[in-house]
């Protein structure tokens, strides 16, 4: 899916810049001046407190939201007004803090679902179901087996979603944006709620993404532990501006998110 | 003991995902299939004319709003006009072009009513659910309107009605005064056979999928690459496609001709209620909710005098029409309250228990 016209980056090339980007709903601000970048292939942490304006900063990445100032650059590309789809026709993929999985379909035809931009035949064929649209659908779903077996979910792979407990519909919401592909995804808190065990198999399932698939990763966590073993590099937020930016170690020692967000010593 | 998946291993993809993965499924539907077929050598007209021709054509409408209401998550009370569209489009068709065989306008009728409920599916970017109903509420109203002020669709007739003139196939009618209900039977049953086969094509493969994941969760389908506005517009043309063949078979092959009433929102109500009680979502649904709301009343009308009879009750006409009117109600109510997902859960259910049966679990 890649056009031919953007360029094939390099491991530590500059992915996606956020330049100067602020976000207004009305008179709140939830976003003011925030810069940073995500490069290929690394795992990129973005902490704050509750209501830094993490979740809309994801939303601004893949099109939910327009910035009212600033400008994102995906792969080169700058584009003042992007669509979710267009988002995800560039690679980004996106799971979400409230789960947002498919209820009603089975865990495959969720993952199926993300494989959908990658089908190719029209109506006509999807209509006979035969032929090159059979052929097409037994192609992808030897993708999304490899994904099920990846997640290890085998076993829950016809159950409809909405029957499934909380951890395995995160599991299933990852496998999900893993169908598309994509170069760049966005993981809003993957393992709220989760015990530590969850948490562990979480973990592994990411690094194992960025290692195996070189996907680079933007993560929003609140487990402190998760994000300074898991990430390359942290950005944080507090009240919609950047505080820090740098290494997991050096935001540790970081005076100002000690302040603000591991909270102060007495 | 006769319904078993035990023993019946799967080697390709291509069979894991077959529409009716296991071998008694296959057997059954293939049974069903002929025995409706053999239905036709009967040569019983009540059970045809007044049963079996209507069931058919009400399930083929009851899937076309199914696919719209039950997949895609759009609610359409503009079901009874887009029938509308589909019966006055062959009507013009045929007798403007008598030549062409009037089973070729059936089937192209259906793309009238597929562009009128594409323009009428505009706002259904903007709006959803009972908002989105009020909209299609407006297509009812309005196609209704041009059904009856609009002389030059029904070819000035002074009734105001179409009527089916004589048309044939190989020689034998299959529409008009003349055609015989074998016929048509047969004609009903060969159509809605093959629409529903494309229809549960649709469903099982990307499109269904993706009428699906804009139903449950559109933010997320719109992030997985999934164009909201052309999937939704898909789903009302094929939706309406559906509903209009149903209204031109309605007219030709079932009444034999019509006015505008019989597009009323009443038929719209009619085939909700079909699809809601045979369980949104689900293309076996439709046709055991047309089965609930039409044939069982015709069969309550014809079992209540033989029940009550022996009991010396001996009722009029007029009181067994209300009582059936009363206990399709409640019968309708008790539906509901039981299983809210309709009669084809409670068929999933059955078919659940019956895979382990005799053992509990």
């Amino acid at each position: 899916m890649r056009a031919p016209d953007t360029p094939i980056l390099a491991k530590g090339d500059v992915l996606l810049a956020v330049e100067n980007v602020s976000l207004s709903f009305g008179g709140v601000k939830a976003l003011t001046d925030v810069s940073f970048d995500i490069r290929k292939g690394e795992i990129r942490a973005i902490i704050g407190p509750n209501g830094a304006g993490k979740t809309s900063m994801l939303n601004c990445i893949n099109g939910f939201y327009h910035p009212t100032e600033g400008r994102i650059t995906f792969k080169g590309a700058t584009r003042r007004r992007m669509r979710p789809y267009e988002a995800a026709r560039g690679g980004i993929a996106r799971t979400f803090q409230n789960v947002a999985l498919f209820k009603g379909m089975t865990t495959l035809d969720n993952i199926m679902a993300g494989r959908s931009l990658k089908m190719r035949r029209g109506f006509f064929w999807q209509a006979l179901r035969q032929g090159p649209a059979l052929q097409e659908e037994v192609e992808h779903r030897r993708v999304v087996e490899d994904i099920i077996d990846f997640l290890e979910i085998q076993a829950i792979r016809k159950v409809p979603v909405g029957k499934l407990p909380y951890g395995l519909q995160k599991r299933v919401e990852l496998g999900r944006a893993l169908a598309m592909e994509p170069e760049l995804l966005l993981l809003d808190e993957p393992m709220a709620g989760m015990n530590l065990e969850e948490k562990e198999d979480m973990s592994r399932f990411i690094l194992d993404v960025n290692q195996q698939f070189g996907t680079t990763i933007a993560l929003i966590e609140h487990d402190m532990g998760v994000v300074m073993d898991l990430s390359d590099r942290v950005v944080v937020l507090e009240y919609g501006r950047k505080i820090a930016d740098g290494k997991p170690e050096e935001i540790k020692r970081d005076q100002r998110v000690i302040d603000a967000y591991l909270g102060v010593a007495h | 003991m006769f319904y078993r998946e035990a023993g019946q291993y799967k080697t390709s993809y291509a069979a894991d995902m077959a529409v009716f993965p296991l071998r008694e499924d296959r057997i059954g539907l293939a049974v069903i299939i002929l025995a409706a077929y053999a239905l036709a050598f009967t040569r019983n007209d009540f059970l045809l004319q007044a049963v079996m021709i209507p069931f058919l054509i009400f399930s083929l409408a009851a899937i076309g709003l199914n696919l719209l209401t039950g997949y895609a998550g759009l609610l359409s009370l503009g079901t009874g006009g887009f029938m509308g569209v589909g019966a006055y489009a062959c009507y013009k068709l045929m007798t403007a072009f008598p030549e062409v065989n009037v089973l070729v306008w059936i089937l192209l009728s259906g793309f009238f009513s597929a562009a009128v409920g594409v323009l009428f599916g505009l706002p259904s970017l903007r709006i959803k659910g009972f908002y989105l109903a009020v909209a299609t509420l407006a297509a009812q109203f309005f196609l209704q309107w041009a059904f009856n002020r609009i002389p030059w669709l029904y070819n000035y007739n002074l009734s105001g009605a179409i009527e089916a003139p004589l048309r044939t196939l190989f020689g034998v009618p299959i529409i008009g005064p003349t055609a015989t209900a074998e016929v048509r039977y047969l004609v009903v049953l060969t159509l809605v056979i093959g629409l529903t086969w494309v229809a549960s094509n649709l469903v099982h493969g990307r499109i269904g999928r993706e009428w699906m994941a804009i139903r449950d969760m559109d933010i997320a389908a719109e992030l997985m690459g999934i164009k909201l506005f052309q999937t939704k517009l898909l789903a009302f043309a094929v939706s309406s496609y559906y509903c209009g063949v149903a209204g031109a078979m309605l007219v030709f092959l079932w009444y034999g001709g019509a006015e505008y009433t019989v597009f009323d929102i009443n038929q719209s109500f009619f085939i909700l209620f079909m699809v809601i009680i045979g369980g949104l979502g689900s293309l076996i649904g439709s046709f055991f909710g047309a089965a609930l709301i039409f044939i069982m009343p015709i069969g309550l009308g014809i079992a209540l005098p033989a029940l009550l009879g022996p009991f010396g009750i001996n009722v009029g006409a007029e009181v067994i029409e209300q009582l059936r009117f009363m206990i399709v109600g409640a019968l309708i109510i008790f539906f509901l309250i039981v299983e809210p997902h309709g009669l084809a859960r409670l068929w999933q259910i059955a078919k659940q228990k019956l895979r382990v049966w005799p053992f509990p679990y």
